[in-house]
């Protein structure tokens, strides 16, 4: 039944080798916990920029736990391993060095910010980025961020009303996912985790915000998909497909992976890799 | 300056007062009948005025202080100046002024003059002859705007027929007090169906004694008549004495309009005491906009009476209470007649063991029908130490009625804040952010300059890098 699929038991990468830096991101030995509860044991996943991976797991397997932890979500212990990202272990850093670094996580339930309209907020964000990176750059003058705002905007195919309203405020669960690809877009970082993008999504909803992905995707963005359905690999096409249960990847292998998922179920394929 | 004028043997026999030379003009601590008296005396008022003060004082004597609001024991009547001559109050030495007033200008980028006028070590400001011309135009089309002083010399029959009709001495202490030694505040007179389309700016004349400790506000906006008058600014204001007590009474009269917007950050030792009140008749509009910083207590609460049918009140309130800080604001709508409907929002943000309250009252009188009023608060605490309560009062005596509240406290949470600095902004940035998101609804109604200004300050507050 599984003999098709190549298993790899965590990919063996050596950390001095040239994967490690050009916005690769290589997890080595990742253990982490929640109030002294270990949720991920011994994640070993290689990224490079260019890739498109998928992270499969049934609820409570520590998907999201892994994204949290990749960010720096200050709920998250890392008890051991590490993650290093362009040559560098991002794991003691503050969130905001992360994203300065041109890692992006896309949220399974993005926060609102009453108040605050999308475009105050990305352009903020944007020159704090570009500020970290290149402390001699002044700010974005405001028409040019608009301009470039315009523009990312037209690619995703948006109504330009979107900006004026309030970070995620009101917004359904459809536009919440669309506004976190608009700051994806904007942000233009190297690699995304886009954790459970999918989930909540009507039919529509889930095609947009798939081509807004597909649309950024490119040889200098490395992507970790995280979801528990098919669906959307349906229309973003992953290179590797990895599956997680119980805080540990048990079994790794390329797109065909997910379809036997889809046809199997989770349940048969871990009892087939344990 | 309007106090070098007098001829002291003149008034002296005009107003039978008799006193040693020295204290003519000097300025005394404390507050009895003969300060009193030489306070109307020296500023050269009609008679009715002298004794409009003098039972004033009678009732500031009498009256208890306050039980309620906030802690006022520290308040020490007879360690005050209650009447400085501008030329005094302009003669500090700019080396004087505390280093952390003068790094807060710099950091708020006010201008070299400005900073100098506003820390009272200096009396231009360069933007008066703006001033003068928007006083051109509006004298053209009749409108009066000066200081009190100035208004009861040269318009005393509107000041005589308005003056203390709408905030009596007796309403409480501090009016009271206000009543007996005020000095200065600003007296705008908008004859009927005139649009006044520029703000009328305090700030713009903030060297004409509008910005005294006691000042006295009188605004009358006749029918059909619109204008906006802004005060304050958000560069902290120096003050070595220690008491503000203020008291502005406005009357809005059929189908007039009128907005008041005060923004104003006193120093941390000042108790900041003020009534601001309203009278809006049939389908008039009154609002106010209220935001106050900085202070170590302040009680306000700006009211409107709605005495016609079908007029409306708004009252926006922000609060920002830092260290050693009380804000006791909120506001008070009264609704005396049918179809009126009134909003109050207040928000209040508390830090580094700050203290605010929101205080409001909600009347409505029998026989007032059709009333609608919203009252929502929101209190942000930025961390453990920090307080916040609410006193909302209702006095309802009709059944047909429609009113709303709602209240919320809530902290930044930590999902906000991880949320934001995934998107590469420090902690420090991801908070203020919140905090800006927060007061926008009411920043969102002040005058751009203002609204700028507010932003930075909350930002420099959030930094921790302003007392």
């Amino acid at each position: 039944m599984t003999n098709n699929i190549n298993i790899k038991e965590g990919l063996e990468v050596d950390s001095q080798s040239e994967d490690n830096r050009n916005n690769s991101l290589v997890i080595k030995n990742l253990k982490v916990s929640i109030d002294d509860k270990i949720i991920l044991n011994d994640i070993n996943l290689n990224i490079k920029k260019g890739e498109v991976h998928a992270l499969m797991g049934p609820n409570g397997s520590g998907k999201s736990t892994l994204s949290c932890t990749l960010m720096g979500h200050p709920q998250y212990k890392v008890e051991s391993g590490t993650a290093m990202f362009n040559g560098k272990d991002i794991l003691q850093m503050p969130t905001n060095e992360r994203a300065c670094m041109g890692l992006f996580m896309g949220f399974q339930y993005p926060v609102s910010i009453p108040g605050v309209s999308m475009a105050n907020f990305l352009r903020m964000a944007v020159n704090s980025i570009n500020g970290k990176n290149n402390p001699e750059k002044k700010p974005m003058p405001i028409a040019k961020f608009h301009k470039l705002l315009k523009e990312k905007m037209a690619i995703l195919k948006m109504d330009s009303s979107f900006t004026s309203r309030y970070l995620n405020d009101g917004f359904s669960g459809g536009e919440k996912k669309k506004a976190e690809i608009l700051q994806m877009a904007m942000l233009e970082p190297h690699m995304a985790i886009l954790d459970e993008t999918d989930s909540g999504l009507d039919i529509d909803a889930l095609r947009f915000v798939a081509d807004g992905v597909n649309s950024l995707i490119g040889p200098n963005l490395g992507v970790l998909i995280i979801t528990h359905y098919k669906r959307i690999l349906n229309y973003i096409k992953p290179q590797f497909v990895h599956v997680l249960y119980k805080g540990r990847i048990v079994v790794s292998g390329g797109p065909e992976l997910s379809q036997l998922l889809e046809d199997q179920g989770y349940e048969e394929i871990i009892k087939n890799n344990e | 300056m309007v106090t070098a004028k007098f001829d002291l043997d003149d008034k002296e026999e005009k107003y039978w007062f008799k006193k040693p030379e020295s204290h003519v003009f000097k300025a005394k601590r404390g507050l009895n009948k003969e300060i009193v008296s030489e306070i109307s005396w020296m500023k050269d008022e009609p008679e009715w005025m002298t004794k409009f003060r003098l039972k004033a004082l009678d009732i500031f004597l009498k009256k208890p202080m306050p039980t309620w609001g906030g802690d006022t024991s520290g308040i020490d009547f007879n360690n005050i100046y209650y009447y400085i001559k501008p030329s005094d109050s302009g003669s500090r030495s700019w080396d004087d002024v505390p280093q952390d007033i003068k790094n807060t200008f710099d950091k708020l980028g006010i201008p070299e003059a400005e900073k100098k006028f506003l820390a009272g070590a200096g009396a231009q400001y360069e933007s008066e002859s703006v001033y003068h011309n928007l006083k051109e135009e509006w004298e053209k089309k009749g409108v009066i705007f000066c200081d009190m002083d100035t208004a009861l010399r040269e318009h005393s029959d509107i000041v005589k027929e308005y003056f203390s009709t709408i905030v009596p001495p007796a309403d409480n202490k501090f009016a009271a007090l206000n009543s007996a030694v005020w000095s200065g505040g600003s007296f705008v007179y908008v004859p009927e169906g005139v649009n006044v389309d520029i703000p009328l700016q305090a700030y713009f004349r903030i060297n004409a004694e509008n910005m005294g400790q006691f000042e006295r506000t009188l605004i009358i906006i006749e029918p059909g008549a619109y204008a906006h008058y802004v005060e304050g600014c958000t560069a902290p204001i120096y003050a070595t004495d220690s008491l503000h007590t203020a008291v502005v009474e406005v009357i809005v009269k059929k189908d007039a309009r009128f907005r008041y917007t005060t923004i104003q950050n006193w120093s941390p030792n000042v108790y900041n005491l003020v009534t601001k009140r309203a009278v809006a008749y049939e389908n008039a509009k009154m609002e106010w906009v209220d935001g106050n910083l900085g202070s170590k207590l302040t009680m306000k609460y700006p009211s409107v009476y709605m005495m016609g049918r079908g007029a409306n009140a708004e009252i926006l309130s922000l609060a920002f209470a830092g260290k050693g800080m009380h804000q006791d604001a909120g506001g008070k709508v009264v609704h005396g007649a049918s179809d009126t409907s009134s909003t109050i929002i207040s928000k209040s943000i508390s830090q580094y063991g700050g203290q605010s309250s929101y205080r409001g009252l909600l009347k409505v009188y029998k026989g007032a029908k059709n009333v609608k009023s919203q009252v929502r608060c929101d209190a942000l605490l930025l961390d453990e130490e920090s307080r916040s309560d609410t006193y909302p009062y209702m006095e309802i005596d009709e059944d047909k009625v429609s009113i709303g509240h709602e209240a919320s406290v809530s902290k930044i949470g930590d999902e906000q804040l991880f949320y934001l600095m995934s998107r590469g902004l420090t902690e420090a940035q991801a908070s203020a952010m919140i905090v800006s998101g927060f007061i926008e609804p009411i920043v969102k109604e002040l005058p751009m300059e203002y609204a700028v200004e507010m932003n930075r300050l909350i930002q420099l507050q959030m930094e921790g890098s302003v007392g």
